[in-house]
């Protein structure tokens, strides 16, 4: 309403817009004063994790997202690519961290192409938290940014408010804390590649097993300088059984006692010609 | 220190109550008035989005002034007032090219590009009112 006489006035910004933001409330209280439930988010509750080891990064990531309490995808990719040498994993609200990630990748492609050099992970880390920071919160991304740029590789965490820690070893998600566990138990400076890549496997695994926001396959991400191992399935932790027993009876299993057939004697009554368009 | 009488401090505006010309709301132009509607923002980032670009100009034009002196901000300022001036009559789309250009809009995509892009609004505004309200004839 007082929109409607607002753009009478002046012209259209784009955007976010409020327009609906008390009608949502009004028909939230009266959907819960009913006992029913408003849709809720399509959420990733995760298990994200990510380490930098001799030459470069191993990511890793689950692939279950969660709607409530039923799975909603069974394999989604949860590893965003943001540029050739750094990629993100994001944990939350799903559709945030791929939005955001998809903007910050098109923004970097840009800075890159203005700058005509490899992008750095430390600009991407600022683009996001800057951006998150903007929105206080309400874009509801937790991300692990890793990539290797001309100073090395590096590893960030970035959480939905805006802060960042750059770290050796981090983990995001609801499976963080298992994920977290078998990282400080196992985790050594300047590791082989294989060595990690066991190692993340291991931690995802950890968060597959002992939390219910995380399930299915394992994906790995390995980014080292000028090659980046895109994994997915790295493992399949979760298999879905195969049925043991065929119920379907085989051809001649009911015995035939009589066989009759009886001829239908049908006659032609009327006989029209349609010519079909085929120009 | 009151809020206002700091320096550099953009004043919140937007929530208040739209009074016309006689000091009075403005029924014909901005529709019934309703406190509630009109003190309490529908969202926590309402305001903040509003004034977002508002802020960022003025935190960055003073900078500039801390830094180069006062000339600096003024020359940007008015190229951004001549560029401004290139575009349709309110009610078209314009594609804003020069002010973007200067203002470094066209090396970022952000979420004004993306959501509600006002060239696929539904509505259109109504052109007379617009171009009498830009040439300040309301």
């Amino acid at each position: 309403r007082k929109m409607a006489t607002l753009s009478v006035c002046q012209p259209q910004l784009g955007g976010f817009s409020f327009e609906n933001c008390k009608r949502n409330a009004v028909l939230e209280a009266e959907v819960t004063k009913l006992g029913c439930n408003v849709p809720s988010a399509r959420k990733t509750g995760t298990t994200i994790c990510g380490v930098v080891f001799k030459d470069g990064i191993v990511l890793g990531a689950d692939t279950r997202a969660t709607e409530g309490m039923i799975v909603a995808d069974k394999n989604c990719s949860k590893i965003h690519y943001i540029s050739p040498n750094i990629y993100c994993c994001g944990a939350g609200t799903a559709a945030d961290t791929e939005m955001t990630t998809q903007i910050i990748s098109s923004n970097l492609e840009l800075h890159s192409l203005s700058t005509s050099r490899l992008p750095r992970v430390a600009t991407a880390n600022r683009m996001l938290k800057q951006m998150l920071f903007r929105y206080q919160g309400h874009i509801g991304a937790a991300l692990v940014l890793g990539g290797v740029d001309c100073n090395g590789p590096h590893l960030y965490s970035i959480y939905p408010h805006g802060s960042t820690d750059k770290l050796p070893y981090v983990t995001m998600g609801s499976g963080s804390l298992a994920a977290m566990a078998v990282f400080e138990d196992r985790y050594k400076q300047d590791m082989e590649e294989e060595d990690a890549k066991r190692l993340v496997r291991d931690a995802i695994a950890a968060g597959i097993f002992n939390d219910l926001g995380s399930g299915s396959n394992i994906d790995l991400c390995v980014i080292t300088k000028g090659r980046v191992d895109y994994l997915r399935p790295h493992d399949m932790a979760n298999k879905k059984g195969v049925r043991t027993g065929n119920y379907k009876y085989k051809q001649g299993t009911t015995g035939v006692l009589t066989k009759s057939v009886i001829k239908l004697d049908l006659e032609v009554v009327e006989e029209t010609v349609q010519t079909m368009d085929t120009s | 220190m009151p809020l206002s009488q700091l320096k550099d401090s953009v004043p919140v505006t937007g929530m208040g109550p739209q009074v016309g010309a006689y000091g009075v709301q403005d029924t014909l132009r901005s529709g019934f008035s309703s406190v509630k509607n009109e003190l309490l923002p529908s969202h926590a980032l309402e305001l903040s989005e509003k004034n977002f670009q508002l802020n960022q100009d003025k935190m960055n034009f003073s900078n500039l002034r801390n830094i180069q002196g006062l000339h600096a901000p003024l020359k940007l300022q008015m190229e951004y007032r001549a560029a401004r001036q290139i575009q349709r009559l309110p009610f078209l789309q314009s594609s804003h090219l020069a002010l973007d250009t200067l203002k470094g809009n066209d090396e970022s995509i952000s979420f004004e590009d993306i959501l509600n892009d006002p060239a696929q609004s539904e509505m259109m505004g109504e052109p007379h009112i617009m171009v009498e309200y830009k040439l300040g004839m309301m």
